[in-house]
């Protein structure tokens, strides 16, 4: 084992890095910026030739910034987020001068409901015909009005070789088994937690009637003692230190230590998975919008987006940054799980506070158990 | 006293002043917003309705919180106890160490503090983890001791690694490790001032070593042992990343639950009253040791 910490913060990680660092995070975010900086060229579009971009961690390529801003000379200052929900805390009260942000899929419905997005000029987003036909029309923003896509993941089951009979692909190993009684990691996000279980038992992980959340609960409890841990999406770096051999988690984190540990692998379950989809926004009262929408443009470019997922390995929407991509990531069944399953996967959505309020205590629930 | 306050009350203002200031405007006005977001409830997405109701309370003190709350003071226990037991021959050594080595180990108590709790929890995972350095040093002596029985025709079988991490032993064990400095510090403060004469007058009139430490010690390190108890149990109840980092699936406490008010489940009226249950019980606590010393006090005059 290489010493845990220094592989911890060595490593990027979307999800998993800053999520443990809450409180570091917390110190992270923006400092004055608006006032105290210098105030920066007036570009052709009569605004300042800089931008805001309110980020996850290790989540663009490694000139992309430069690359934007050799071509048009706006300064692109990143700020980073650990999860959404720190996201849509620090835009709830107001938007602190953010031009571009990057919510997933079930926060650009929260953030719509609450008001606080810019609609998009598709006008001025001229590389939007790259998108792949999938993320066109997308259930949580039809037409894409509001959000264009990043990237996209999806769950599954990250596993051990050497230490799993065959290809686990069912959720039933994690949720419904004492099979590997105590090499099991779960989810603790609520919402993935039951939205997963009723799929398993299936149901779609939309409008979830309570009956079968109540089962769902009743089912984990039962699978509790077989559980090592309900993790908080850091299951890769547990799966990679041999704490436990069988984890819910994404592909696109389990992609990245199987480069590191050949004896690692992913499934997506037989019985189909949630889909997350990462998107850009602009938020309402973005002091730059029009460069906003000229950084959008910038990354649905096939050229921009291959340097963005040559680097964070994170599945594409867009066709033309696909088609530069070398065979190792278009080819990866892990990045790119086969068709007839994704078949099964579906978005879920944003079902109002009672719901979350509901999931959140069905968890509390089964945890203290 | 008094007197001299009134004279100098130019110079008491300018001193006081900013801090008090301070004190207000970063602690008691937040605590009183979030004081007041207990008594309101989620009118949108955004927006949090102050209406006077008690129904977050009312929520909180359902058996599926208390029981959680009841989980956290066991654990908050049980790690008071054992920094108790831990704490105070350590505070007595230094105590009765020699005036240069008890700058040293002194210095040693404070030392993890000049490091992020966050990274020594970290290093911590890094120490009890199946593949780490307790399980990897067991693991090599085991090796050693089962070469050594093969030498003799004899067969120890493969070492099985201990499961330390992501389970209740390794939460309290956690917690005692952040809380114990603050046990000792206090207890070692009380019994520095102990005054030693009579420690010898007990010996010397007859009192075992037992008796003397029972009668004598405890009843005059008794301020230090209780507000070394109080330091180190209300920061133990509100503890969240200690839990959250180490322990396993039935680990969780009140703390966690908090946090996920404020985040995931977006409830933050509901946060805040299960935050101020926590409070409330702090100030009952605060206010018992006040009472019991001032009992102290006046039995002594």
């Amino acid at each position: 084992m290489t010493a845990g910490l220094g592989r911890f913060a060595n490593r990027g990680s979307r999800r998993s890095l800053l999520a443990g660092l809450g409180a570091v995070a917390a110190g992270l975010s923006f400092t004055g910026l608006e006032g105290c900086a210098p105030k920066a060229a007036i570009g052709a579009n009569g605004e300042e030739a800089k931008l805001n971009l309110y980020n996850w961690d290790t989540y663009t390529g490694k000139t992309t910034l430069a690359d934007f801003k050799s071509a048009t000379g706006i300064d692109v200052k990143m700020s980073l987020f650990a999860n959404n929900d720190e996201l849509f805390a620090k835009l709830k009260a107001g938007n602190p001068g953010f031009d571009v942000i990057v919510p997933s899929n079930e926060f650009v419905t929260r953030f719509r409901l609450a008001d606080l997005l810019m609609p998009l000029d598709l006008a001025k987003i001229p590389n939007n015909i790259n998108l792949m036909p999938a993320f066109v029309n997308p259930p949580f923003d039809p037409g894409r009005r509001w959000s264009m896509p990043y990237t996209w993941l999806v769950l599954g089951i990250g596993y051990r070789k050497s230490k799993i009979d065959g290809v686990p692909d069912s959720w039933k190993w994690v949720m419904d088994s004492d099979r590997y009684k105590g090499r099991i990691g779960l989810f603790s996000e609520s919402d993935d937690l039951i939205e997963l279980g009723a799929k398993y038992l299936g149901h779609s992980v939309r409008n979830i009637p309570t009956p079968l959340i109540d089962r769902v609960a009743e089912m984990y409890i039962r699978q509790k003692p077989n559980v090592k841990i309900f993790h908080n999406d850091e299951g890769q770096d547990l799966l990679l230190a041999g704490d436990i051999d069988i984890v819910m988690e994404y592909n696109g984190d389990i992609a990245q230590v199987m480069t590191e540990d050949p004896d690692l692998d992913f499934v997506v379950p037989r019985e189909g998975s949630i889909l997350n989809s990462d998107c850009l926004c602009i938020p309402k009262g973005a002091p730059r919008p029009d460069n906003a929408h000229q950084f959008i443009n910038f990354l649905l470019d096939g050229k921009n987006g291959a340097e963005v997922y040559g680097t964070i390995k994170y599945p594409t929407p867009n066709a033309a940054a696909l088609a530069l991509m070398p065979p190792s990531y278009r080819d990866n069944r892990v990045i790119f799980p086969p068709n007839a399953v994704m078949a099964r996967c579906e978005y879920a959505d944003f079902e109002g506070l009672e719901r979350a309020h509901l999931y959140d205590e069905t968890v509390t629930r089964i945890f203290a158990a | 006293m008094d007197e001299a306050w009134t004279r100098a009350k130019g110079v008491f203002a300018a001193l006081a002043g900013p801090p008090v200031v301070w004190l207000a405007v970063f602690f008691l006005i937040p605590l009183g917003v979030i004081w007041g977001y207990s008594f309101g409830e989620n009118a949108s997405l955004t927006h949090i309705a102050v209406n006077g109701t008690f129904a977050n309370y009312a929520h909180a003190i359902r058996p599926l919180y208390l029981g959680i709350i009841v989980k956290s003071l066991c654990f908050a226990g049980l790690t008071t106890v054992l920094c108790l037991l831990i704490g105070f021959p350590v505070a007595i050594a230094i105590t009765f160490a020699s005036q240069k080595t008890k700058a040293w180990l002194l210095l040693l108590i404070m030392l993890p503090f000049w490091t992020n709790l966050l990274i020594r929890t970290y290093a911590l995972m890094a120490v009890l983890r199946t593949e780490g350095y307790v399980n990897q040093a067991l693991g090599f002596l085991w090796n050693g001791a089962g070469r050594i029985a093969a030498v003799f025709g004899q067969s120890i079988g493969t070492f099985t690694p201990l499961e330390l991490l992501h389970n209740n032993f390794a939460v309290v064990f956690g917690l005692v490790y952040v809380q114990l400095p603050f046990m000792v510090l206090p207890l070692y403060a009380a019994l520095d001032r102990l005054d030693r004469s009579l420690l010898e007058a007990s010996l010397d009139l007859g009192a075992s070593q037992l008796t003397t430490f029972r009668r004598v010690v405890i009843p005059l390190a008794l301020p230090g042992i209780i507000s070394g108890v109080l330091v180190t149990l209300i920061p133990s109840i509100g503890a969240y990343l200690t839990p959250d980092l180490l322990g396993g699936p039935s680990s969780m406490m009140i703390a966690n639950v908090i946090e996920r008010q404020f985040k995931t489940a977006n409830d933050w009226p509901f946060g805040a009253a299960l935050s101020f249950m926590l409070m409330y019980m702090t100030f009952i606590a605060i206010a018992v040791q006040a009472v019991v010393s001032r009992g102290r006090q006046a039995r002594a005059t």
